[in-house]
């Protein structure tokens, strides 16, 4: 029967002895875990990104409910044990619930302290903790106040940071004269000042708090010198504490933490601790690579390996705040019998010191360039002599040594078991032999495999680094361009995905890929809205922020703000009548200038926005629908007269061309697509420059693609010759379908067929038959939920408050 | 409501669409005015600083706004043109009480403004 073990607590370093644990010794044990906060295991190093909005709480999870499914763990969310009873070996919760153990890790972490300041208690002032200490912040934040920070450690400017970036006005108070001062040296933490400023964030240093000031809830801070600073919200962020009082009060040997022997266990053999609450050495942790360490043994000592011992190593800090590189590690402070290396480049903002002692190096702080940062720590850990290498040591492992410039030098020179991701504890031996063995090729696949560079992504560089030294010219990253600096994806694999994890919506598809903005920028998300459109017809529901303001209004934007509109004339035909209602509509609305277009249909220019609605409706009343002409969609199809009138006509060209835009209008595509279909060879609908042209014959229709009459001027690819109108219209929609599938946004047809090959697209649209049908059924099946005319629907009230005005104050002018 | 109380009331804050815009007809220029896809809202004057597109019709990502003319990214936060242009763009001070949005009536007048 399987011994029942209990967790107290649910954060990453029990998560990590279980993940162990269950690997070493499966079955082994009947886990129950008690977590206090309401959800699974997360990343908690990861809350500094999502409290500046760069992650979402989902991508930091670690363990999702299915890992506790899996595992045939009960994890109580919620609950909080009061109390352990060593003699009945139970545990009982705040409301309760009591669970047997035969073994117990207590694994409580740590309670932020809280200055006890007048004024600590009320509402207004957090700690920076947890995931709800975060959400507390975000609401706080959007009323974009002013936020005091106290402490200016790595927490405390990270939050900083966060909040800044959330709009909040940030002042940060530390109480020593220089930022970080535990990991950095004055000369950095002077570097680390100058560009927190340049954020716009406030620093005062040497600051004293003296009382939080506030009746119901804050409205500033007092220092001892006097200053008073207005604020809506203060963080202490001024460190941590061992929450170790359960501990002590069943008796446990409890000193700055809970003490635990090299085996974790605590004073009783049945009881382990580990994570911040625990004390080693002499010792509490706060980093996670210590505390991972911690679960290895606690795991290694559950599944029966006695000879597993906790030493604590050095460890090496950084800091979470995008733009801002910063490396410590070792100790830094000067004494006898120590030297130091300096490199500044104060231009260039990089500034780098290393700490030798009896030549080894000892510590070493980074800032600006921060990529050598885990060879000076492999020669820190190691101790290594570096009397050869001490005249060009400080340049790093590109020039240590005279070795040649390469930016791939420095994870050469690492050795195998040098740590890459201090995150999750993976070395160079542990990656570099996955990639060998299962053949891997991308950093996906690297994350996938061995979890390098998912937890806080600091070390991806190195990673990327590892994989061209292993893969050499196969790893190609810079090959794929892109789509906009929210992401590193470029369009083709993007489109790819959608397919593949069925993203049918964008925060769905920012949130799978990983994007690195809150919502995007204005050239991804009017992109993915076209692809996540194009490829879920039906299910997908137009995002119209997400598209450029001619498509949300359906007309085109002019220099002065007003709009043109232009109907749609299928096939370049009108009538007296829809003629008359143009007039109308001009005269009706003023409307300054008429013109035809290039594409045989009339543009009326400079109508006012809050007429649009009143213009359409009278469009519509005679007849008239949207002509897209703002669209990246079909625009017109443009015919000469044909055989119903000219005399050299072959085929009725005029026919087909409305027969075409009927079948084909209202469909969105990657960039905007003109046609034309001419009645005979002289061509005078110019069909041979269009993105897709039609040229009858006598014996039926060659059918054009790939021409441009624009940027670049290009004469039609010839893609086959058909016999009849059916066998042109099928082809031709297959091609468009192949197009708006294939596409990337913005890319027109000619630029896309030079990409994918003229060749791949004869076979499928006219070779593969089947495949062709399979293109023509597609479209068709789309074109069921865009045939709707958006001139109709607007008018009929929908969001039609878009185009006027909230409010009007210009009365306001009078009473000045 | 007269123009000499400290604050104006233009509407009800789900007046606005989120990640998009709603424009107020005021003395000078028109002002914009935003809510961003986590609810924040922001005001700044109708014009680009570039050639003076309407901003109310960009597209909202983040906490700014891309002028629909020639592309040019504003803060919405701080009225200023990001990346490498220069320029800046009058914010209005904003506020929300009970579901309305208040804007500060001194920076609507003509003079001040």
């Amino acid at each position: 029967m399987a011994e029942k073990l209990v967790v107290i607590g649910n954060g990453m370093a029990p998560g990590r002895a279980l993940e162990k644990l269950f690997d070493k010794a499966p079955g082994t044990y009947e886990v129950t875990i008690f977590n206090a906060e309401p959800r699974v295991n997360y990343d908690r190093i990861m809350l500094s990104p999502v409290l500046s909005g760069e992650k979402s709480f989902d991508e930091i999870i670690i363990h999702g409910d299915s890992w506790y499914i899996d595992h045939n763990v009960m994890l109580y969310k919620g609950f909080r044990i009061d109390e352990i009873d060593r003699e009945s070996k139970t545990v009982t919760a705040s409301d309760g619930t009591t669970a047997e153990y035969d073994k117990l890790i207590i694994a409580t972490g740590s309670v932020p302290i809280v200055i006890p300041v007048p004024g600590h208690d009320l509402p207004g002032v957090l700690t920076y903790r947890d995931l709800d200490d975060v959400q507390a912040m975000l609401l706080a934040a959007q009323s974009r106040g002013k936020a005091v920070v106290i402490g200016g450690g790595l927490l405390g400017l990270e939050a900083a940071a966060g909040l800044s970036d959330r709009g909040m006005d940030v002042t940060v108070l530390h109480l020593m004269p220089t930022l970080m001062e535990r990991q950095l040296d004055p000369t950095a933490g002077h570097l680390l000042r100058k560009e927190v400023e340049a954020r716009g964030i406030n620093v005062i240093t040497e600051a004293n708090t003296k009382a939080i000031l506030g009746d119901k809830k804050v409205t500033g801070i007092e220092l001892e010198d006097g200053t008073v600073i207005p604020a809506d919200l203060i963080v202490m962020a001024v460190g941590i504490r061992s929450n170790s009082a359960i501990a002590k009060n069943a008796g446990l040997t409890v000193n700055r933490g809970i003490v635990v022997d090299e085996t974790m266990r605590t004073s009783d053999p049945d009881i382990f601790a580990l994570g911040e609450c625990a004390e080693a050495h002499g010792q509490v942790f706060g980093l996670v690579a210590p505390l991972y360490e911690m679960a290895s043994v606690v795991a290694s000592q559950l599944s029966g390996d006695e000879s597993a011992r906790f030493d604590p190593m050095v460890t090496a800090t950084k800091l979470k705040v995008t733009g801002i590189n910063l490396f410590s590690a070792g100790d830094f402070a000067e004494a006898d019998g120590r030297d130091e290396i300096v490199l500044r480049d104060a231009a260039r903002g990089i500034y780098r010191r290393l700490i030798l002692e009896d030549n080894r190096v000892v510590g070493t702080v980074m800032y600006g360039d921060t990529s050598d940062g885990a060879w000076f720590f492999d020669l820190l850990k190691r101790g290594e002599d570096i009397s050869d290498l001490r005249e060009t040591l400080i340049f790093g492992p590109g020039y240590a040594g005279g070795a040649a410039l390469d930016p791939t030098a420095a994870v050469a020179a690492l050795p195998d078991d040098a740590e890459i991701c201090g995150c999750n504890g993976i070395c160079k031996g542990a990656i570099t032999g996955k990639i060998a063995e299962l053949g891997l090729t991308s950093l996906d696949d690297v994350r996938a495999h061995t979890k390098a560079s998912v937890s806080c992504g600091t070390c991806t560089g190195l990673v990327e680094q590892l994989l061209t030294l292993t893969l050499g010219d196969a790893y190609d990253p810079a090959a794929v361009q892109p789509m906009c600096p929210c992401t590193d994806l470029g369009h083709d694999d993007i489109r790819r995905l959608i397919v593949a994890h069925e993203l049918k919506t964008i925060p769905d598809l920012m949130q799978a890929l990983e994007w690195k903005s809150s919502c995007g920028c204005a050239k991804c998300r009017p992109a993915l809205n076209y692809y996540v459109l194009a490829t879920w017809p039906g299910e997908y529901v137009d995002d119209g922020q997400s598209r450029f303001i001619n498509e949300r209004v359906h007309a085109n934007i002019q220099k002065d703000g007003t709009y043109s509109v232009v109907p749609r004339m299928w096939g370049g035909m009108t009538s007296a009548k829809e003629l008359r209602a143009i007039a109308d509509v001009v005269d009706k609305f003023e409307i300054p200038s008429v013109k035809c277009t290039g594409g045989q249909r009339i543009d009326m220019l400079g109508v006012r926005k809050e007429d649009l609605p009143a213009v359409w409706a009278d469009l519509n009343a005679a007849g008239l629908v949207s002509g897209h002409a703002y669209g990246k969609a079909l625009r017109t199809v443009k015919t000469c007269v044909g055989t119903d009138w000219c005399r050299f006509g072959t085929q009725d060209s005029t026919g087909l061309g409305i027969r075409i835009e009927k079948f084909m209008w209202g469909s969105w595509t990657p960039a905007k697509v003109k046609m034309a279909v001419s009645g005979c060879p002289r061509n005078c609908s110019e069909a041979t420059c269009k993105d897709v042209g039609i040229v009858c014959v006598d014996s039926g229709f060659d059918i054009h693609f790939a021409g441009a009459a624009g940027l670049d001027i290009k004469g039609t690819e010839v893609l086959t010759h058909v016999a009849t109108e059916d066998e042109a219209l099928e082809v031709i929609v297959a091609l468009v379908q192949l197009y708006r599938e294939q596409g990337r946004y913005l890319e027109r047809i000619y630029k896309w067929a030079k990409r994918v090959g003229f060749d791949s697209i004869h076979a499928s649209v006219v070779e593969d038959t089947d495949k062709r049908r399979a293109l023509f059924d597609r479209f068709v099946f789309s074109q069921k939920f865009s045939q709707t005319d958006p001139w109709a629907e607007r008018t009929e009230g929908a969001r039609t408050q878009e185009f006027r005005p909230m409010a009007d104050l210009s009365y306001m002018e009078a009473a000045e | 409501m007269n123009a000499l109380s400290d604050w104006v009331d233009i509407g009800a804050v789900d007046d606005v669409p989120v990640r998009g815009s709603r424009t107020v007809k005021a003395p000078g220029d028109d002002i914009a005015i935003f809510k961003s896809a986590d609810g924040s809202l922001f005001a700044v004057r109708d014009r680009c600083p570039h050639r003076g597109g309407p901003l109310s019709q960009g597209i909202v990502h983040g906490t700014s706004v891309t002028c629909p003319l020639h592309n040019w990214v504003i803060s919405l936060e701080t009225g200023e043109v990001q990346g490498p242009d220069v320029g800046c763009v009058k914010t209005i001070p904003l506020a929300v009480r009970d579901g309305r949005i208040l804007l500060s009536a001194a920076a609507l007048s003509r003079k001040v403004a």
